[in-house]
């Protein structure tokens, strides 16, 4: 195993719990602890803990600290309010995606923190501190916990130990036993429920008051496996699947969180070409309609078998109990109910273009 | 770490098959180690029976919710039995990997190449680490 895994501060609280644990991007993380499925349901139907204190915090602040973000992201910045939280891209030269982000504004002007990627993190930091536009920025990854608390419960578990419920997408500072925490409603489940940014100090304490609080509701802590199920039944992109350096994001559905029309940033022109070569290929969701499963780099193919895309993302869908699929597919076979192949070991098996999410989002 | 069934009797590979012999009779499956490793299985690949298999050549596949695996050939031959109950119910393969579970049943071409596999002992090593 690798020798420089590193440890998030509520790791042998996994371990004891008995928890898999795996080298996720560098990390010793726990992919599922009584099984993956049963880990979904538990999030689905009552609520979940998830340790994400791998995710990178930055903090970029000063007078120069919404120029400097306006540059580097997508989306617009200066709509932000204290409290409120912003989906966004990191764009790169070429109109790709460095990375895809949260941006929590804590003071409107002068101070944010961005939670971005664990894969990503380092270079997200050098990223920012080399495109810095006079803001101060700092990693504090090292100085966070963090702690997903997702489901229906999750609000009712959140209240009894947090006392507070920020509105959806917006965040409030908070005390947990004297130590301040930043407490998010946000999540990547599709469920309602909050995100909590804890002081590494802190997060073994509060991850045990959740579990022994939520008790009664039927709270457990759940693995990276059921975190990504999860997310791909709400056809959520992940980075390293569904975005990277080259991702096109109008291809992927992100036209939404990119403002060009709004701001200048990093690459704005490379990326409005690219808003013309979106429209070629699509990323899509797709449901199998005979028996395989669809695994990240599979090519798609048009029936008369033409390659068509490929498939960035496919699992077993727990909540469904079929296999689906997200990929990018040419426009001209991206409308919902249209029939492609997936090439799965060389066998070409049938499926078709869905609407998406797969699982309807309750939150 | 859980204490995984390890029979002596039984041969093993490196990538997790187990493979029991009799006479020229080779039965395969996966190890517990390897079932506790995949996690739910949700679907089995199998050849049919009359097919040839290569020694550390794939001969199958098999997938949990997370991932697929190879099924790596134990031995050369072929396949004269497949456990069909497995395609139909991957499940299976978590309640008994090391009996009901078993995937094939090869005619082996030769014994000699059972040297390359490990033994008990070895491969109890291996899992520890």
């Amino acid at each position: 195993m690798n020798s420089n895994l590193k440890f998030t501060p509520i790791k042998d609280e996994h371990v004891r719990l008995g928890a898999k644990m795996v080298d996720f991007a560098g990390w010793y993380m726990p992919v599922e602890y009584k099984g993956l499925r049963h880990e979904h349901q538990v999030v689905r139907e009552k609520v979940g803990l998830f340790d994400v204190s791998h995710m990178g915090e930055i903090r970029v602040s000063g007078p120069n600290a919404l120029a400097t973000l306006e540059w580097l992201t997508t989306n617009e910045v200066a709509r932000l309010k204290a409290g409120q939280a912003q989906y966004t891209l990191f764009p790169n030269e070429k109109g790709g995606v460095v990375d895809d982000l949260i941006i929590y504004c804590i003071q409107p002007g002068r101070e944010y923190l961005l939670c971005v990627n664990a894969s990503n993190t380092d270079k997200d930091y050098a990223w920012c501190v080399k495109n810095n536009r006079g803001a101060e920025i700092k990693n504090e990854s090292s100085q966070w916990g963090q702690i997903a608390i997702q489901g229906p419960k999750a609000m009712e578990l959140t209240r009894r130990v947090l006392q507070i419920e920020p509105p959806h997408f917006e965040f409030r500072e908070a005390k947990f036993k004297s130590e301040p925490v930043l407490v998010a409603r946000t999540g990547y489940t599709g469920e309602d429920g909050v995100e909590v940014f804890v002081p590494t100090g802190a997060a073994v304490q509060l991850w045990r008051e959740l579990l022994d609080v939520g008790a009664d509701l039927g709270v457990e802590p759940i693995g990276l496996g059921a975190r990504d199920t999860l997310r791909t039944e709400m056809k959520y992109p992940l980075y390293g699947h569904e975005l990277s350096d080259e991702t096109n994001p109008y291809a992927a559905g992100l036209g939404w969180v990119i403002k060009p029309e709004k701001k200048d940033f990093i690459g704005r022109a490379a990326m409005l070409e690219g808003k013309e070569k979106g429209l070629k290929r699509k990323l899509i969701g797709f449901k199998m309609r005979e028996r395989g499963i669809p695994r990240q780099g599979y090519r798609l193919m048009s029936v008369d078998g033409a390659e068509a895309g490929i498939v960035t993302s496919g699992t077993l869908s727990p909540t469904l109990n079929e296999n689906i699929g997200i990929g990018y597919l040419d426009s001209s076979l991206a409308a919902v109910g249209t029939a492609i192949n997936v090439d799965i070991r060389g066998r070409l098996v049938r499926a078709e273009v869905v609407s998406t999410p797969f699982v309807k989002k309750k939150s | 770490m859980s204490n995984f069934n390890v029979p002596e009797e039984y041969y093993y590979t490196k990538d997790h098959e187990w493979a029991a012999v009799d006479e020229n009779v080779v039965t395969v499956g996966i190890t517990e180690y390897a079932q506790d490793n995949l996690g739910e299985v949700v679907y089995v690949e199998l050849p049919e029976e009359g097919q040839k298999v290569t020694q550390g050549e794939p001969f199958g596949v098999v997938e949990s919710v997370k991932a697929v695996s190879d099924l790596i050939a134990p031995v050369s031959g072929t396949v004269i039995e497949v456990n069909t109950a497995m395609v139909d119910n991957p499940g299976g393969l978590n309640d008994d990997p090391m009996n009901d579970g078993w995937l094939i049943r090869i005619e082996m071409d030769t014994e000699k190449e059972l040297a390359n596999l490990l033994r008990a002992p070895d491969y109890k090593k291996l899992i520890k680490n």
